[in-house]
C-alpha cells in the first residue's frame, strides 16, 4: 500500500492506520476530518495524529507537553497543539489545530462525552464553526464557551453542543486518552473543524 | 522578504469563459493613462489620484436621470461584503469579489471574458471578508489578498503572470484596499489590527514584483516617532492601512490613511502612538515619510482614519490653498495643507455629535479629550460617534462642478466600551475588548434618522445641504458631471441618484442586497454607463446587528453579490 498523491482526501495513510489500530479503539476507526495528513502536507500543517501529545503553543512554556497539574478544575482552558513527541514537530502552522484543554469532574460530563475525555481532562477545536473564529471566551459561571466574535457558545461537557448564537452545529471534540502526567491524541475530532462545512 | 509561490497549480484558476475566444484586444494602462485618464475610463480605485470619486460624463443628467434604467446585472456567486468599484479600461471592466475572485466582463455587453478564483487556506479567519478592488498597470492586474498575497494576472486572459506572499497569514495579516498603481510600481498596505500586526505600505515593482520598500506605520527603534510608544507596545502596535492612497505627481508624495493602534484600549500602549489615526505623506521612490498629521493622539475609540484625504485646492482667506481633506471616523471634517515636505493644520469641525474633543489647538490641530470619555481597562466608558464613527471607510466624492464634498455620514450613534486586558494569541483577536461588551446605541435623535448624505462647500468650508436616512450609512459616493451624486448604503437596498447641488433624491433602484460597492461611472461608444456592486455583510451587517439589539428590531439585510449596470433607455 503506498501513500499516493492520488489517495482520496481523509483517507488515512499505512502508518497512520497501523497507529489507529494500535489504538485499538471503535472510535480510531471514525471518519478522518478532512484535514488529516497527508505526505503532502508539511508535518507541522497536518491535523492531529493518533500518539501526538498535547502541547503548549511555542510562545507559551516553550511549547512543551501538557500536565495533569497544569489544568485546574473548571478554569479556563489552556490552549494547546498537537505535538509529535518522535520528531519533535509542533502541528502550530494550521489554526485548524488549535485545541482547548479543559477539566471537570468526570461525572460533569455526559456519557458520550466522557468516552472521549481522560480523567475529566477534555479537548475541544478552538476554532468556531460559524466563521472560524478562535475562540477565547470562557464562562465560569455556566462552563460554556464563548467566540469572541459572534458570541456563538459552546457547552463541552455536552459534546460540545452549540448553546447559542449564530454558530450552525458543535464544536468537535478530540478524542485524547491519558499516558503518565501528559495527554495523547487518541482519535480524529468528532466532526470537520472549521466553518462553513 | 516576500517569496515566490507557485503560480497556477494549486493554487488558483483562471477559467476563460469560452475555450475557443481569443482573448480581445486590451489597452496597456501607462503612468500618463493613470494621471490623465480618457473620461470614459475608470482605471483606479477612486478613478484619479486625487481620490475625488469623479466622472466628468455629463450624459446622464439631473434632468434625465429619472428615466436611468437597469441594462444587465451579473451574479458574482459570493455572499459578504461586496465593495470594490468595477474598474474599466476602454471598455473591459473588472470586479473583484469577497473571497478573492475577479471577474473581466465586457463593459457592454456583460458577457464574462474570464474568471480567476483563489484558493483560500482553509484556517483562513476572515474578520473583514472582502476586497476593495484592483489595480491596472500594463497589461496586467493586480490583487491584494486576504491571505496577504500580491497577485499579478494577465489582464487578458486571468492567467497568474505571479503571486507573492507579502506576509503570513497565519499572524493575522491580511489585505482588503485596492493596491495603487503609481510610476511603475504597485503599492499595498497591510491590514490586520486587530490581530497584534504591525502594519506598513509596501512598493513593489509592477514588472517583476520585486520589493523596492516596505515602510512600517509603527517607528521602529531609532526612528522618528518610535518615542510615542512603550517598548511594550510598538511590536503588536496595529496600525493598519485598509484603504488605497492618494498621489500627488507634482511632488512624488502618495498621502495614506492610517487605522488606529492596537490593542483598542489606549491605556494598553500609553503615548501618541505616531502613525496611528493620522495622514502619512511617503516619497513614492524610497517610501521616506515625508511627513504626517495625525488626526487624534493615542485613539481609544477604535476611530480608524482609514480613508485617504482627497486632495483638494480650496480659497482660504483670499488664498488658494493646496489641501488634503478628510472626513474623520472621529467625527471631524478635518482640511490640512500639503506640501513638499509638511503637512499642516487648516481647520476642523465636527460633521456629526461627537462628545470626545474639548478643544483643538488652531495651529497643530491637537485635539484635548475629555477624560471621562475614553475607554480604559476594567471600565464601561461610553462616546459618540460610535466605533464605526462618524464615516468608516465608504469614500466621499468632491465635484469640481460644484465645489463640493459628499460625505456618507452616520449621526446620532453611540458606543460603549468595557475595556479587559488583552492577551496577544498570533492570528487571533487582540483587542482588549470582547464583542459580547460591545454596546452601539443609538440617541433619542435617531429616531428621525441615523444616515446623512451631506454637501460640504469646499469654498466657503460650510455644510450646504444633507439627505437623511433612517438607515444607517455604508455607502460609497460618486459624483458625476452631469450634476448627479449617487450612492446606497442604506438597509433598504436601495441604490440612489441626488441632485448634486441640492441633495434631492432624483431616481432610485431597489436592488438584492445592501449596496456598499463603490459606484462608478464609464463609457463605451458614447454611452454612459453607471455600475455599482450590491452585497452586503461586514461591518455594515454588525452595524446592523448591533443596531438590532439596541432596539429590539430583526432587520436582516439579504446577502449576495450583484453586479448592477445601469444606463439611459435611448442612449446610443
Amino acid at each position: 500500500m503506498s501513500d499516493s498523491p492520488a489517495r482520496a482526501a481523509g483517507a488515512p495513510t499505512c502508518a497512520l492506520r497501523r497507529r489507529l489500530l494500535q489504538g485499538g479503539a471503535a472510535l480510531a476507526l471514525a471518519p478522518l476530518a478532512r484535514h488529516a495528513g497527508a505526505a503532502d502536507v508539511p508535518a507541522d500543517k497536518q491535523a492531529p495524529q493518533v500518539g501526538d501529545l498535547l502541547a503548549f503553543p511555542s510562545w507559551e512554556n516553550d511549547g512543551r507537553p501538557l500536565t495533569a497539574g497544569d489544568l485546574e478544575l473548571h478554569a479556563e482552558p489552556l490552549l494547546a497543539y498537537p505535538l509529535d513527541a518522535a520528531s519533535g514537530t509542533l502541528r502550530e502552522r494550521s489554526r485548524l489545530n488549535q485545541i482547548l484543554v479543559l477539566r471537570f469532574a468526570e461525572d460533569e460530563l455526559a456519557a458520550d462525552t466522557r468516552a472521549l475525555a481522560a480523567d475529566g481532562v477534555l479537548a475541544t477545536s478552538g476554532i468556531c464553526t460559524h466563521t472560524a473564529c478562535g475562540i477565547t471566551g470562557w464562562d465560569d459561571a455556566a462552563l460554556h464557551l464563548v467566540c469572541p466574535c459572534h458570541q456563538s457558545t459552546f457547552d463541552p461537557r455536552h459534546h460540545g453542543t452549540r448553546v447559542s448564537g449564530p454558530a450552525p452545529r458543535s464544536l468537535p471534540l478530540l478524542p485524547i486518552r491519558r499516558e503518565g502526567e501528559h495527554f495523547v491524541v487518541a482519535g480524529d475530532f468528532t466532526s470537520a473543524v472549521g466553518a462553513n462545512t | 522578504m516576500h517569496r515566490f509561490a507557485s503560480l497556477l497549480l494549486g493554487l488558483a484558476l483562471a477559467l476563460p469563459a469560452g475555450a475557443a475566444d481569443a482573448p480581445a484586444p486590451y489597452a496597456a494602462v501607462t503612468a500618463e493613462r493613470l494621471a490623465a485618464p480618457a473620461d470614459g475610463d475608470w482605471l483606479m480605485y477612486r478613478r484619479t489620484y486625487d481620490s475625488w470619486g469623479y466622472s466628468p460624463l455629463d450624459q446622464i443628467t439631473a434632468d434625465n436621470v429619472a428615466e436611468l434604467e437597469p441594462l444587465w446585472t451579473f451574479s458574482t456567486g459570493v455572499d459578504e461584503g461586496h465593495q470594490a468599484p468595477p474598474i474599466v479600461n476602454d471598455g473591459v471592466m473588472f470586479i473583484s469579489t469577497p473571497r478573492n475572485q475577479v471577474i473581466a466582463i465586457d463593459a457592454r455587453s456583460g458577457n464574462e471574458l474570464w474568471r480567476y478564483r483563489r484558493e483560500l487556506p482553509a484556517d483562513l479567519f476572515q474578520l473583514h471578508p472582502t476586497n476593495r478592488g484592483v489595480a491596472l498597470y500594463g497589461e496586467r492586474v493586480y490583487l491584494a489578498t486576504v491571505d496577504a498575497h500580491l497577485v499579478a494576472l494577465d489582464a487578458r486572459t486571468g492567467a497568474v503572470d505571479f503571486d507573492i506572499e507579502v506576509d503570513d497569514y497565519l499572524r493575522g495579516y491580511y489585505m482588503t484596499l485596492a493596491p495603487l498603481a503609481v510610476e511603475g510600481k504597485i503599492l499595498v498596505g497591510m491590514s490586520g489590527g486587530e490581530f497584534g500586526i504591525r502594519g506598513y505600505i509596501q512598493a513593489f515593482d509592477a514588472a517583476s514584483g520585486e520589493s523596492l520598500w516596505k515602510t512600517y506605520m509603527v517607528p521602529g527603534p531609532g526612528e522618528p516617532g518610535f518615542e510615542t510608544w512603550s517598548e511594550a507596545a510598538w511590536k503588536r502596535g496595529g496600525v493598519p492601512v485598509w484603504v488605497t492612497g492618494s498621489y500627488d505627481p507634482a511632488t512624488r508624495l502618495s498621502y495614506w490613511g492610517t487605522g488606529n493602534a492596537g490593542p483598542w484600549l489606549a491605556d494598553q500602549r500609553p503615548g501618541d502612538n505616531l502613525y496611528s489615526t493620522s495622514v502619512v505623506a511617503l516619497d513614492i521612490d524610497s517610501g521616506a515619510i515625508r511627513a504626517h498629521h495625525q488626526y487624534h493622539w493615542n485613539d481609544s475609540w477604535d476611530w480608524d482614519e482609514v480613508s485617504a484625504p482627497l486632495l483638494i485646492d480650496f480659497e482660504r482667506n483670499g488664498e488658494v490653498v493646496k489641501g488634503l481633506v478628510h472626513a474623520g471616523r472621529d467625527g471631524y471634517l478635518w482640511r490640512l495643507a500639503r506640501g513638499a515636505n509638511d503637512i499642516r493644520f487648516v481647520d476642523a469641525r465636527p460633521y456629526v455629535k461627537q462628545n470626545v474633543f474639548t478643544a483643538i489647538d488652531p495651529e497643530s490641530g491637537r485635539p484635548e479629550y475629555d477624560p471621562t470619555r475614553i475607554p480604559r481597562t476594567g471600565t464601561r466608558t461610553e462616546f459618540c460617534p460610535s466605533i464605526w464613527g462618524g464615516k468608516d471607510w465608504p469614500p466621499e466624492a468632491y465635484s469640481p462642478q460644484t465645489g463640493y464634498l459628499y460625505v456618507p455620514a452616520n449621526d446620532n450613534l453611540c458606543s460603549a466600551l468595557t475595556g479587559a486586558k488583552a492577551k496577544y494569541r498570533p492570528g487571533e483577536l487582540f483587542i482588549g475588548v470582547t464583542f459580547d461588551t460591545l454596546e452601539v446605541f443609538p440617541t433619542e435623535a435617531a429616531r428621525d434618522h441615523i444616515g446623512e448624505l451631506q454637501a460640504w462647500d469646499m469654498k466657503t468650508g460650510e455644510k450646504v445641504w444633507t439627505t437623511d436616512f433612517k438607515s444607517h450609512l455604508w455607502g460609497p459616493v460618486l459624483a458625476t458631471g452631469g450634476g448627479l451624486v449617487f450612492a446606497g448604503g442604506t438597509n433598504d437596498r436601495y441604490f440612489r441618484a441626488f441632485d448634486a447641488r441640492s441633495g434631492k433624491i432624483l431616481w432610485q433602484q431597489r436592488t438584492n442586497s445592501g449596496v456598499t460597492g463603490v459606484p462608478v461611472s464609464y463609457s463605451v461608444d458614447g454611452r454612459q454607463y453607471v455600475a455599482v456592486l450590491s452585497g452586503w455583510g461586514v461591518d455594515a451587517q454588525r452595524k446592523q446587528d448591533y443596531l438590532n439589539k439596541a432596539r429590539g428590531t430583526d432587520v436582516r439585510v439579504p446577502q449576495g453579490g450583484v453586479l448592477w449596470v445601469f444606463g439611459l433607455p435611448d442612449a446610443p
